[in-house]
């Protein structure tokens, strides 16, 4: 797919009576100090004063205010929800995005400058100068086991994550293996525990010393934190249960052929049985234009 | 503060393995080296505004821990003493009169006013004075501690192998099968059936929790445990069993423990030496089979006196 057509380069229209970026540049410069503090201290949540955004709660207001903060009127925006680049949500976001600052938009993962995205890393390659920002329902790792923030602030003050491995190892008691699907808890630089937001493990190796500059945010939860390029990211495991990502052997896309990357399970309405795409869309395309893998 | 707080922090956090005696046994004291296991002095615990005048105005003199001029109450004040390894030093003393203040600041539950501890195992100075991070692995590595009511030392909803697991886990332990062959063995010295070890400890009978409490302190092989009324509330049987349970302890380890109790009967049967507490103040100290054989003190008399 080409952009959009009311996108295009030519008749770009910044909407009047708004400040470049909607964000005025007061708030817009305290995001990028916090966020300079978080490619600081690699995994740490900064807390910031979340804005109230023209978008539900939820729905990426964390995400839309980094990438709101940062962008400038050379950058090209991806936005991606699932991997897809025409979910209602994506489109929506990328329609504020450029009616406030005018940018280019593509869903070429290689060109676009900063990426948003919601629950996955784009398959392709990502690049030094880029920066990918994840929209972050749940910023703490340990809510789940410590309902109480002045707990959990306590925790990771002291680097006490025992709660979390023992949580591993009831897990592998009850279950005999750990059930974590997305959202699994990783080690920053060895020091802070981080929720990489709910990408499915299969993302979670792309983490591990990238390029690229990570950011995330969480609106609802007014929480920033970020890992810096070439930073180490290590899913907890035990030395005889490793991490593990999705396993899809046997299985390839049916529209691209792929067998190299995440798929999404469909069930065919009349037929009953399984087929696989693609999650990457932009992608899947791309490969089946060059004729398949 | 000078008491070498993070220099050299990491080098605990970063080992792998979590059982290392020898090692554990080549680290001193430095200056503070004269062999015991733990050394306490001055230990202080005043709760509320607190003024100059708190610590005269009350103690066993007074027949108070309730400072007339301020209001504060004084838990435990100049407390000082010290457990050699191997030994049991039981500490006694009516409800109130500042036991389980000793070591639930020992066992880091709360903050001393002031005062100093320092163990063997430990290089790096008073324990009151490290880092929060520097103390969690004291609390982790070093102690173990029994609580008098198993819900404050164990997770009921956390399986009992789950629960001797976290101290495990805080040590670094990353092997599950590893964890669960050393979370058995210790199920068994305390005589829990092995198929109770992934049952919750609050399907458990109380003798069986303070069990399982027992095997968790004792996880990480520990230099100091802390027994705070293990065998109270318990019926008679069962107590003698836990009893036995520390005695044996006692033979197979090089733990100095720290008992508390109300009961003399425990602390004739389990303590060398023995120390007496009265509001919040040590009244007599001493050999165990001294102090109740013949007691200095008049509190300690009436003790021993109304023994049943």
């Amino acid at each position: 797919m080409t952009d959009k057509p009311t996108l295009a380069k030519t008749d770009r229209i910044i909407e009047k009576g708004y400040n470049f970026a909607f964000l005025d540049e007061f708030t817009k410069r305290e995001i990028r100090r916090k966020i300079l503090k978080a490619v600081a201290i690699p995994g740490y949540q900064v807390p910031f004063g979340s804005r109230e955004m023209p978008l539900a709660k939820g729905w990426g207001t964390g995400g839309i205010q980094i990438t709101l903060s940062i962008i400038g009127d050379t950058d090209i925006l991806k936005v991606i929800d699932q991997g897809s680049d025409d979910s209602v949500n994506a489109v929506n976001i990328r329609n504020l995005v450029v009616r406030m600052t005018g940018a280019q938009t593509t869903e070429d993962t290689t060109k676009a400058t900063i990426i948003q995205t919601r629950h996955r890393i784009p398959e392709e390659a990502l690049r030094d100068e880029q920066i990918v920002v994840f929209q972050v329902p749940f910023p703490e790792p340990l809510r789940s086991i410590e309902p109480s923030e002045q707990v959990t602030r306590r925790m990771h003050a002291r680097k006490d994550y025992s709660k979390m491995w023992l949580h591993l190892y009831e897990d592998i008691v009850k279950h005999g293996r750990i059930t974590i699907g997305a959202r699994y808890p990783v080690m920053i630089n060895s020091r802070y525990l981080m929720d990489p937001s709910p990408i499915p493990r299969w993302d979670v190796p792309r983490l591990n010393q990238a390029p690229v500059l990570y950011l995330f945010c969480a609106g609802r939860e007014k929480r920033i934190y970020a890992i810096a390029p070439h930073t180490s990211v290590e899913p907890l495991e035990f030395e005889d249960y490793a991490f593990e990502v999705e396993d899809f052997s046997g299985k390839i896309c049916e529209r691209c052929g792929s067998s190299d990357t995440f798929l999404d399970e469909m069930i065919d309405e009349i037929t009953g049985s399984k087929k696989y795409f693609c999650s990457d869309t932009s992608f899947c395309d791309k490969r089946k234009k060059g004729g398949g893998t | 503060m000078n008491c070498g707080v993070g220099e050299g922090e990491g080098k605990r956090t970063g080992r792998k393995k979590g059982r290392e005696m020898e090692m554990k046994m080549t680290i001193g004291m430095g200056e503070h080296d004269t062999g015991q296991a733990l050394k306490v002095s001055g230990l202080t615990r005043i709760y509320g505004s607190s003024c100059p005048d708190c610590i005269r105005m009350t103690g066993p003199d007074h027949g108070t821990n309730i400072c007339r001029v301020c209001g504060s109450v004084v838990a435990c004040a100049d407390i000082s003493f010290d457990v050699m390894p191997g030994e049991i030093l039981g500490i006694v003393g009516e409800s109130g009169s500042g036991k389980s203040t000793i070591v639930r600041c020992l066992y880091f539950d709360m903050e001393p006013t002031c005062g100093e501890a320092y163990l063997r195992c430990y290089g790096k100075g008073n324990i009151f004075q490290v880092s929060s991070q520097e103390k969690q692995i004291i609390r982790n590595l070093y102690t173990g501690m029994v609580y008098q009511n198993p819900q404050l030392g164990l997770k009921f909803d956390i399986t009992s192998g789950g629960n001797i697991a976290e101290k495990l886990l805080a040590a670094n332990w990353r092997n599950v099968g590893r964890i669960r062959e050393r979370a058995g063995e210790l199920l068994e010295r305390t005589e829990i059936p092995l198929a109770r070890m992934d049952d919750y400890p609050r399907n458990f009978s109380g003798g069986m929790q303070q069990r399982v409490q027992i095997a968790k302190a004792l996880a990480n092989d520990p230099d100091v445990l802390l027994l705070d009324e293990l065998t109270t509330g318990l019926d008679v049987s069962v107590q003698a069993r836990i009893l036995d349970l520390i005695k044996d302890i006692r033979r197979n380890t090089e733990a100095a423990m720290v008992l508390i109790t109300h009961d003399l009967g425990v602390i004739r049967l389990l303590a060398e030496r023995t120390i007496v507490l009265k509001n919040g103040r040590i009244v007599e100290a001493g050999l165990t089979d001294q102090i109740l054989e013949d007691p200095q003190h008049e509190y300690t008399q009436l003790l021993v006196n109304s023994v049943l």
